[in-house]
């Protein structure tokens, strides 16, 4: 049984925002993948909720906007945007990165909101968004307002979403996708089930020649407390050739990034992996816009 | 025939339609719930509990505590062990209380509250308040046998905090040698020493641990998921001082136990509480965090051990010491690594000399460890293949070569075992041939001999070698029922039961055989009652299909011999009268005998006769001391990604002599799963314990890694029957064997793969990474 004290159904975004204020501990429940197994730890004693589960008509589903900006739902389900024909036409790293949460159950109740709004490091599809720069909107009691996903984390576990406020949109531009190809690779102990050990997301623009990077980022999960990017990598693949590239950006990218200790894996090893998973994911990334390098 | 025959399981429709009843689908509408009020430190002494606060919860029944005055005063053991007679002979250490003050692992058990609901449980925990004495944490060998000073000992019965150490050393009579250290270092030889760390893995079973009791007149019922219900009958009589009798067990439906339920976990607990309570329902059901840190677990290991080895391919001598922490309290104890370390002498005992080994098992403040699926044999089998594995990666040697060459023979006689314990069946050298075949040993080898690059291959073996039962050692006792319907079926009671790995199958193929009716005549209680059900010691040692068969035979002998008397009466005139497929047959051609009536319809004159009514039954016990030994080969194929640290198990192919197979379907199945469980200990499983607070730090699973389906490959599981004549029908055991060879097997893999060797189960990304680092490869 779980220690559930209020429950409200929420009719509408400003009606989730109403019963927010109103109770100022209440917590927002979509998917409920990661807040029912909270409840059920125990985290919060017993705890109120104001559901957003049932705003479709608001919160779900891809749209592309007049200017091609791509605008996810945030309580689309993980499965259904790697479905979405939108993302995998323009964004198919996302979809990749949403085929990685849990296994298929999970994928069908977890959100891609809720993967960013819990403001966790480790969320499979939080560095893939944060290497397309998406914006998140956010509609409190005053309006809305927009945050570059660069802002949005506060750190392990935080975001700068006030308490009334709820995720309504994630956005991506169209100069923030067009002409990039991208890779996720999860790194997880086994291959379903897992939560990232460590995750990297290159997305690489390539010039005539298929093989000269034109631009490029890499951003990580579990690198750091939060998503990052890693600017360093990015300034040493610029210019080269993709197989010049392979062999600077893993050093580069320990530059930026400073991975704990801990009794999951040892801070050597996130290195280690830090290194040759950036090195794969430009050449695989590069390796679908054409180029002939290879990482073997 | 029944046996033999790849026989639908017979709980097969109610399992996956989900009509099967598991104890929380018993559980009466009206019930209280209970949960533990569990220790925050490891090691201490309780020295207050404050529940006022915990009280005042709306919905809170009762808190009873570690201080409360009715608690027994002595000690209970819990290993699942049948009764001992002879006190002489009473090898499990009785030290632990219902509820105690005195802490001696995180968690341990040290109040109880009972509420209408968990909601309410839940909200009463959170405003207990405990105060302790604390000590220091005594986490592993080092501290047990050296404590910090002023630590007390874990036990004050036990000050040395070794539970028990025991050594034998094969006799060096004709070695010409003194000591077993003296070949360890003739300089005519090869040696080698070596260190193996196995892990505290855990059972996992799908069903948690849950019961619930209550009092019928004054008489206590447990309904509980178990492996062991008539064990479990003794223990609450034991713990509550009631006489047995006046306890009944039921166990229904249970969602596996690989051990862990072959312990007595929270039964006495619920039951007292029952008690306490005048006899109301009470459910007491863990969380599967509880499961994993709470209950039992594999014991983890270090073994030290030594090689002694010639040109020749010949092993000459092996020493191995094991230790094996056992947590906080004793549980199957030094019967494990025991048990581990027999078999590390028998599985290489073809050539060698002489053989060495120590068992040593201590308390720590760790969580209490117990019986997990072949019973301290996996472990020992990972120190033994390591060093073969070892061994023949140095010389050159092909693995498959080398083991066979060194392996158990037939006729060996084990000096150790109180009763003969001789290898009379071995079909190992088939096993390996087939084995090769089936993975392609001699192709993959070659192929992969040359490879570069961040991705490399290899092929890697191990052997098994586990006996069939604990028969010579300790108790091997079934009993049976048999009453005849009247319609002619059978109605089959045991006491061996059904856990998931299909045994009312098996038992009911061969009650169909040993009677002469078909399959689908007999029909098996799978619910124990201790009330009814005759005797069984449960589920462990793989023991049921070698032991309880026995007792089938038995039993269906005196009920054909019944039937058949019967026959005789009503048909005066038969020859020859015999019981075939469910048809009384005779006749004066004995090798074609002709149907002379349908058992069923000799069962309903039997019943319903105004002369000689009858209801035609037979019941009785079995006992053996007799034992064999199951032997068996894994063949895996390994991918190693070495800068990603990452092992990828692409083919295993298991090839085992269990005798002659009663199920083939169902013995591939426990073949599967038991591979599955290796590749966890080999790979993924792991109970990690914080060393500052002896917290468990992954108790569910998430952080506890059960390799999923896209980590396990299609697996290949093969049988060499041959015939032993110490089972019933030719059989021998397989519930554990399986779970033994994969994990050394994939250890040899990686190392030809990679020529890295590594010691420690399970090998993690980071131990990849640590190993791969240290030789350079990353």
């Amino acid at each position: 049984m779980y220690d559930i004290t209020y429950f409200h159904e929420a009719t509408s975004v400003q009606d989730a925002v109403k019963a927010l204020t109103e109770h100022p501990e209440a917590k927002v429940i979509a998917g409920g993948t990661d807040v029912l197994v909270q409840i059920r730890e125990g985290r919060f004693g017993p705890t109120e909720l104001v559901s957003i589960h049932e705003l479709r008509d608001e919160l779900w589903g891809v749209v592309l906007d007049e200017d091609e900006t791509i605008c996810i739902g945030p309580i689309t389900w993980f499965h259904a945007v790697n479905q979405d024909p939108i993302c995998q036409e323009r964004i198919p790293v996302l979809c990749e990165a949403c085929d990685t949460p849990g296994g298929p159950q999970l994928r069908v109740s977890g959100t891609i909101g809720g993967n960013v709004a819990n403001g966790i490091t480790s969320a499979d599809t939080a560095s893939t968004l944060f290497a397309y720069g998406a914006r998140l909107v956010l509609e409190g009691p005053h309006g809305r307002r927009t945050v570059p996903i660069e802002e949005w984390y506060a750190g392990p576990g935080k975001t700068v979403r006030e308490h009334d406020e709820i995720l309504v949109s994630i956005q991506i531009p169209r100069d923030h996708y067009e002409g990039f190809y991208g890779d996720y690779i999860k790194y997880g102990k086994r291959n379903a089930l897992e939560i990232a050990t460590m995750g990297c997301c290159c997305l690489v623009k390539l010039t005539d020649d298929h093989e000269t990077i034109e631009d490029v980022r890499f951003a990580y999960g579990v690198a750091g407390p939060t998503p990052c990017r890693s600017h360093a990598a990015e300034e040493a693949a610029r210019g080269k050739t993709v197989a010049e590239a392979a062999e600077l950006v893993g050093d580069a990218a320990l530059e930026d990034l400073h991975p704990r200790d801990s009794w999951r894996a040892s801070k050597d090893f996130r290195m280690q992996l830090i290194k040759e998973m950036t090195k794969r994911a430009l050449v695989n990334a590069a390796n679908k816009g054409g180029s002939s390098a290879s990482w073997k | 025939m029944a046996i033999g025959k790849s026989a639908t399981r017979v709980d097969a429709v109610d399992k996956v339609t989900g009509r099967a009843l598991f104890t929380a689908d018993l559980v009466p509408h009206q019930h209280l719930v209970a949960k533990v009020v569990r220790s925050a430190i490891a090691s201490g002494r309780v020295l207050s509990i404050d529940v006022s606060e915990a009280q005042k919860v709306e919905g809170v029944i009762a808190i009873f505590t570690c201080f409360d005055p009715d608690l027994p005063s002595y000690q209970i053991y819990t290993a699942g062990h049948p009764w001992v007679v002879d006190p002489a002979h009473r090898g499990d250490i009785e030290d632990r209380h219902i509820l105690d003050a005195r802490v001696r692992q995180y968690g341990d058990n040290i109040a109880v509250v009972v509420a209408e609901d968990t909601v309410a449980a839940d909200r009463a925990l959170r405003r207990i308040k405990v105060e302790y004495e604390e000590y220091p944490i005594i986490f592993d060998y080092e501290d047990a046998v050296q404590p910090p000073a002023g630590t007390p000992p874990i036990h004050e019965e036990c000050p040395s905090n070794v539970q028990a150490e025991w050594d034998t050393q094969t006799s060096l009579e004709g070695t010409g040698y003194d000591s077993i250290e003296e070949i360890h270092g003739d300089p005519a030889y090869h040696h080698g020493s070596y260190t193996m760390r196995t892990p505290r893995q855990q059972q996992a079973h799908i069903e948690t641990c849950l019961s619930y009791c209550y009092m019928e007149g004054d008489r206590l019922v447990c309904v509980t998921s178990t492996q062991i219900p008539h064990i479990i009958r003794q223990s609450i009589g034991l713990a509550l001082e009631i006489p047995w009798g006046k306890v009944r067990v039921v166990k229904p439906c249970v969602g596996g136990g690989f051990g862990n339920k072959q312990d007595v976990l929270y039964e006495p607990l619920n039951a007292w509480v029952c008690k306490k309570l005048g006899g109301r329902c009470v459910l007491l059901e863990l969380s599967r965090e509880e499961v994993f840190a709470y209950t039992r677990s594999r014991q983890p290991k270090r073994f030290e051990a030594k090689a002694t080895w010639d040109d020749d391919m010949n092993l000459v001598a092996r020493s191995c010491e094991g230790y094996s922490n056992s947590g906080g309290y004793a549980s199957h104890g030094q019967a494990i690594v025991a048990n581990g370390q027999g078999s590390f002498r028998y599985m290489y005992s073809g050539q060698e000399k002489a053989c060495y080994t120590k068992a040593l098992t201590y308390y720590s403040n760790q969580s209490t460890a117990g019986a997990m699926r072949a019973y301290g044999v996996p472990e020992s089998t990972w120190a033994a293949e390591c060093m073969m594995s070892d061994i023949a990666y140095d010389m050159g040697w092909d693995g498959a070569d080398f083991r066979l060459k060194n392996a158990i023979k037939l006729g060996y006689s084990d000096p150790f075992w109180p009763a003969p314990l001789v290898c009379v069946s071995n079909g190992l050298p088939e096993c390996i041939q087939r084995g090769k075949e089936l993975i392609g040993w001699e192709e993959k080898k070659k192929l992969y001999a040359n490879e570069t690059g961040p991705i490399r291959h290899g092929v890697g073996m191990a052997l098994l070698c586990y006996k069939c039962s604990v028969a010579g050692l300790e108790l091997e006792t079934a009993s049976a029922r048999m009453l005849l319907a009247e319609d002619g079926s059978v109605m089959l009671e045991l006491g061996a039961t059904e856990i998931g790995q299909g045994c009312d199958t098996v038992m009911s193929q061969m009650c169909a055989d040993a009677v002469g009716v078909p399959l689908e005549a007999v029909h098996i209680l799978s619910t124990q009652d201790t009330d009814v059900s005759p005797y069984g010691a449960g589920a462990y040692a793989s023991r049921q299909t070698y032991v309880t068969g026995i007792a089938i035979k038995k039993v269906a002998a005196e009920l054909r011999e019944k039937i058949l008397a019967y026959a005789a009466e009503l048909i005066p005139d038969g020859v020859n009268l015999d019981l075939r497929d469910g048809w009384i047959v005779g006749g004066p051609d004995r090798d074609n005998p002709q149907p002379l009536m349908e058992l069923g319809e000799l069962s309903c004159i039997a019943y319903y006769s105004r002369t000689n009514s009858q209801q035609i039954s037979a019941e009785g016990t079995a006992q053996t001391d007799l034992n064999s030994f199951c032997l068996g080969a894994s063949f895996v194929e390994v991918e190693v990604d070495i800068p990603l640290c990452k092992v990828q198990v692409k083919n295993v192919v298991q090839v085992h002599d269990s005798g002659q197979i009663i199920n083939p379907a169902t013995a591939a199945g426990q073949v599967h799963g038991g591979i599955a469980q290796s590749i966890g200990f080999g790979l993924y499983e792991e109970l990690l314990e914080d060393p500052a607070t002896g917290r468990t730090l992954n108790d569910n699973f998430l952080d506890y890694k059960i390799p999923t389906t896209l980590d396990i490959p299609d697996l290949t599981a093969e049988f060499v029957e041959t015939w032993d004549p110490t089972g019933p029908f030719g059989n021998k055991s397989l519930g554990e064997p399986p779970a033994i060879p994969a994990a050394p097997a994939i250890r040899d893999a990686i190392l030809d793969a990679t020529g890295v060797k590594l010691y420690e189960a399970p090998m993690t990304p980071q131990r990849l990474y640590e190993g791969f680092q240290a030789a350079g490869l990353v």
